[in-house]
């Protein structure tokens, strides 16, 4: 502490700060910091009405949580008002959040309030203690330990030290190997082959994907028509067995890998495929999950034949084989080659030729 | 000494605490308690502990305050949320989606939202107090970051820190997937994703945690049980800890009157403390309450139920996850076939190399620079961030980079709000991700530099008023007032560190320095640390530049007194006239009498 500092506690003509608490058990005053006594430190008057408006919160806040309980009987869930700002809002969240959040907030404001206006608002001082132990301690856990070791005979009995030493490495294994039955799908698939395969083989007629997630069965489903698919338009669509797989597998994994979107533009638009001829009559199919994380893409833009995806922004070109033009994917949409069938629905010629969706280690080994 | 009205007093004339029937039974109680567990020993000790006050401090409460909010509205949700994946026909109240086939647990978080009363105020707040509890995470770590209150002894507790940020992180969003709403489903297709570019186990790896292909039936089980207890469990318990450290080590002060390195300074735990702080709790509560009530958190009605072949445009994750999904945006298109095995380094270096260098950077901090600086000490004062320059710039230059990952991960939204093209904002993102940080890192070490001569500058010659003044012989000056003696605490709280020596290659016998390239390093790095620190004036020049300025000021004095006597001095502005002559209008029409 400098001079300069004892000079300005000294001119102050506070008093000085922590004098009234010198006394109190555990507390000794900071001398250096001037006491500023507040308006409820000197007027009575003004402490009582801190006492008053912290009796005021509290009793507000009881207020507030009789409101709540009328509000929730009250209050019918479906009720929708119109507030400003909020716009239509369900009243009966609106009334029970108002409510119990001001309840609970005036009980915190007035603990606030009691602390700054009328407990003691004069710092004290306490000492810190070296965090470390002292040599004592030191010595009687070196003591203790010397004194394990010893009449544990830890470091005399060198079988018995190794194979615990063994033991404890085993023995977190089994923890570890029955958490291989987290993958609960049949023994003897092979991640691979899965990732690899799709629903779709040749003549697997195209259906829409209406965006419902079952009831789609071979009889009730419709296919496409080329027809029906005008030039710059955009189709989602599955395999018309989709309802039937699902229902077989009780899950939405063919649906994950199946999904496709046909393109029609114009043939002679079409600067490259995947195969030769794989569209038909400038319809072009294309795996709907992206090549970098699985997005589903059906952003499409129709002039420039450009499909965007959602997620991270990958842009790939249609016309151009699928081929990546911009963002973080590495690798061009895969195509299906589509055909029609004997009553002119439009059909897979053949399953995908790689894996659709995102990359995996052993991708390129299938 | 004038003034001393104890507010102790004031209520005092009701009762005495001899008579009061509770005050006797809470003494009995206290007597009971302590036969059988010794409590007055630890009461005794700790009821007055002291804890300095700063705001600052407040950001760890919040976020400890808004943990208690999720796990209180967290076990609601519990109670009403059926955490399947089976495929139920919805026939709830939420007309638009009657009839629509969706998985148990999105029907019954609808339920949540639309049947049970109050459900949708607790799902609201507890997503709402999810987002907070992050947030204030985030700047707390801040807080302790620039202002040095990871070094010793308390690099643990830094550790601790980070390990609940990574925890907080994977709380959020294995919560914000259970919904099992068309926008959580698209983030966990993006987790599947990311565990495929794992190189050798990725795919296994996928396959274990989704129980088989994506999406399966047993992840929002699987995540339900790491959201409602693994990760909790894990928090709560690592939560003790931070605190228990805290509390044994005692809370670091920043620099002021009285402060030193080897005492705390504040307000005792009972009262002031207790009130302060139990008081804030409510008032986190309470807020968190009004917003959960008045503002809409993912509505996920909007939103539908998760198919894997559907997604919507311009949706975002919660705001925590943006970063990663920033840098999954930005990453360029790399990816590698070798010996016939697939390596996407685009998904790979964003989602699983830059996030774990973060962590493990973020984690080794405290080790890191007490090697560099070679800095040994116990640490009980706070650094003011200015003056630790390279420390400051460093945690600017790693806020840049993730802030421009942040903007990465809305650059959609940015695209459609300002209408600009997505690649060339990918693009500039990308440049910036790069050019960004080092420039904020140079920024930012000069601004601290700046102000550490501005603060010597006010040692040396204390505070410019700004205020001419003419001596009595003509002489012009600016009266330099010295500093107030909380700021002049303050500023003088700067310790100043020496650079590490350079080592020599051999001592004098000639044996060799094996150690020199690493001695050498250790030097380089604390000479990049503190080479271009302003030392602190000594003791004896702050003195006589505080002296200086005080007379400065005292010459100044008789000004002021006019200002006193309120009167208005006679149209001379600044200037000092000799004794005697008429300094007031009146003291000038009673002389002319």
């Amino acid at each position: 502490m400098t001079d300069i500092d004892h000079k300005h506690a000294a001119n102050d003509d506070a008093h000085e700060h922590g004098s009234e608490v010198a006394t109190k058990v555990g507390h000794s005053p900071v001398a250096d910091i001037p006491h500023k006594p507040r308006v409820t430190d000197t007027d009575p008057k003004a402490a009582r009405r801190a006492e008053r408006q912290v009796a005021g919160m509290f009793t507000l806040s009881m207020i507030f949580v009789i409101a709540f309980v009328v509000a929730y009987v009250a209050i019918d869930k479906g009720t929708y008002v119109y507030i400003p700002v909020l716009g239509d809002v369900g009243a009966s969240n609106v009334v029970l959040g108002f409510t119990f959040g001001a309840a609970v907030f005036l009980i915190g404001a007035g603990a606030i309030q009691w602390a700054k206006k009328l407990m003691p608002d004069v710092e004290v001082v306490q000492q810190r203690h070296d965090m470390t132990s002292d040599k004592s301690d030191e010595e009687a856990a070196a003591a203790n330990y010397e004194r394990g070791k010893e009449e544990s005979g830890f470091a005399r009995y060198k079988i018995i030290r190794r194979s615990l030493l063994g033991a404890m490495a085993l023995f977190p294994i089994p923890i570890i190997v029955v958490l291989r039955d987290l993958w609960i799908t049949p023994p003897g698939e092979n991640p691979v082959e899965i990732l690899s395969t799709t629903p779709w083989e040749d003549g697997v007629m195209i259906i829409p994907d209406v965006g419902d997630q079952t009831g789609l069965s071979p009889e009730t489903s419709r296919g496409i028509r080329p027809e029906d698919l005008p030039v710059g338009g955009l189709v989602s669509a599955l395999p018309v067995d989709i309802g039937v797989i699902q229902e077989e597998e009780h899950n939405l994994n063919a649906r994950g890998k199946a999904a496709i979107i046909l393109v029609r533009m114009e043939p002679s638009e079409i600067r490259s495929q995947q195969g030769e001829g794989w569209d038909y009559n400038g319809i072009v199919a294309f795996s709907k999950i992206c090549t970098h994380v699985g997005c589903p893409i059906a952003l499409y833009e129709q002039r420039t034949h450009h499909l965007l995806c959602p997620c991270h922004q990958s842009t790939f070109d249609l016309a151009d084989s699928g081929d990546v033009v911009f963002g973080p994917a590495a690798r061009r949409m895969p195509q299906l080659p589509i055909g029609v069938n004997a009553e002119g629905y439009l059909v897979a010629k053949a399953p995908f030729a790689e894996p659709v969706g995102p990359s995996f280690w052993e991708r390129d080994r299938t | 000494m004038t003034t001393t009205v104890n507010t102790n007093t004031l209520g005092d004339a009701e009762t005495t605490p001899k008579d009061d029937p509770l005050e006797i039974a809470g003494g009995a109680t206290a007597k009971y308690v302590d036969q059988r567990l010794g409590s007055n020993r630890f009461l005794g000790r700790n009821l007055g502990k002291v804890f300095p006050d700063h705001w600052s401090f407040m950001l760890g409460e919040i976020a400890l305050y808004s943990f208690i909010v999720v796990l209180l509205t967290g076990t609601f949700l519990t109670l009403f949320y059926k955490p399947s994946m089976v495929e139920v026909m919805y026939d709830g109240a939420y007309v638009p989606l009657k009839g629509v086939m969706m998985s148990e647990a999105y029907a019954s978080t609808l339920d949540i939202s639309f049947e049970v009363r109050g459900g949708l105020l607790i799902r609201q707040m507890h997503h709402w107090a999810a987002l907070i509890f992050v947030a204030a995470i985030a700047v707390h770590m801040f807080r302790v970051f620039f202002t040095g209150a990871f070094r010793k002894p308390r690099e643990f507790n830094w550790i601790v820190g980070v390990t609940l940020t990574a925890l907080a992180l994977g709380a959020g969003f294995t919560g914000y997937s259970l919904p099992d709403d068309l926008l959580s489903g698209t983030g966990l297709q993006i987790i599947r994703g990311i565990l495929q570019s794992i190189p050798l186990v990725g795919t296994w790896a996928a396959f274990l945690v989704f129980g088989g292909e994506f999406p399966g039936t047993d992840i929002i089980s699987r995540l339900y049980a790491a959201h409602i207890l693994l990760i909790p469990g894990i928090i709560l318990a690592l939560i003790t800890v931070h605190l228990m450290m805290v509390w044994t080590q005692k809370h670091t002060q920043f620099p002021g009157p009285g402060r030193t390195n080897d005492n705390v300074v504040g307000y005792p735990l009972l009262p002031v403390y207790m009130a302060k702080a139990g008081g804030f709790f409510f008032v986190v509560f309470g807020i968190i309450a009004l917003i959960g009530g008045l503002v809409t958190v993912n509505p996920i009605w909007i939103f539908g139920p998760y198919t894997p072949d559907q997604v919507s445009a311009g949706t975002q994750p919660d705001w925590y996850i943006g970063w990663l999904d920033g840098a999954l945006r930005l990453m360029p298109n790399i990816e590698t076939v070798l010996f016939g095995f697939t390596i996407s380094w685009n998904v790979l270096v964003p989602s699983v190399i830059i996030p774990g260098i973060l962590f493990t950077g973020l984690a080794l901090y405290p080790f890191l620079e007490a090697w560099a600086t070679g800095d040994k000490r116990e640490h009980n004062l706070l650094d003011r961030p200015r003056n630790a320059p390279v420390r400051t710039g460093i945690g600017v230059m790693a806020i840049v980079f993730y802030g421009i990952l942040w903007i990465g991960g809305g650059n959609d939204i940015v695209a459609t709000t300002f209408n600009m093209s997505i690649n060339s904002i990918s693009w500039a993102l990308r440049v910036l991700l790069i050019v960004g940080p080092p420039i904020a890192f140079i920024i930012t070490k000069r601004i601290c530099l700046g102000l550490q001569r501005k603060d010597r500058d006010k040692l040396l010659h204390g505070y410019e008023s700004g205020r001419v003044l003419r001596l009595p012989h003509g002489e012009f000056i600016e009266v330099h007032q010295p500093l107030n003696y909380k700021e002049l605490a303050v500023i003088q709280g700067k310790e100043d560190i020496a650079v590490l020596p350079a080592p020599e290659k051999a001592d004098a016998d000639g044996v060799k320095n094996k150690l020199y390239p690493i001695h050498n390093l250790q030097h380089k790095l604390s000479s990049f640390f503190l080479r271009d620190n302003v030392d602190k004036p000594s003791k004896a020049e702050i003195e006589a530049g505080q002296a200086h300025a005080a007379h400065t000021a005292e010459l100044e004095a008789p000004l002021h007194d006019y200002e006193d006597l309120d009167q208005d001095p006679v149209g001379h502005g600044g200037v000092l006239h000799h004794p005697g002559m008429a300094m007031t209008n009146q003291e000038q029409i009673d002389q002319r009498h």
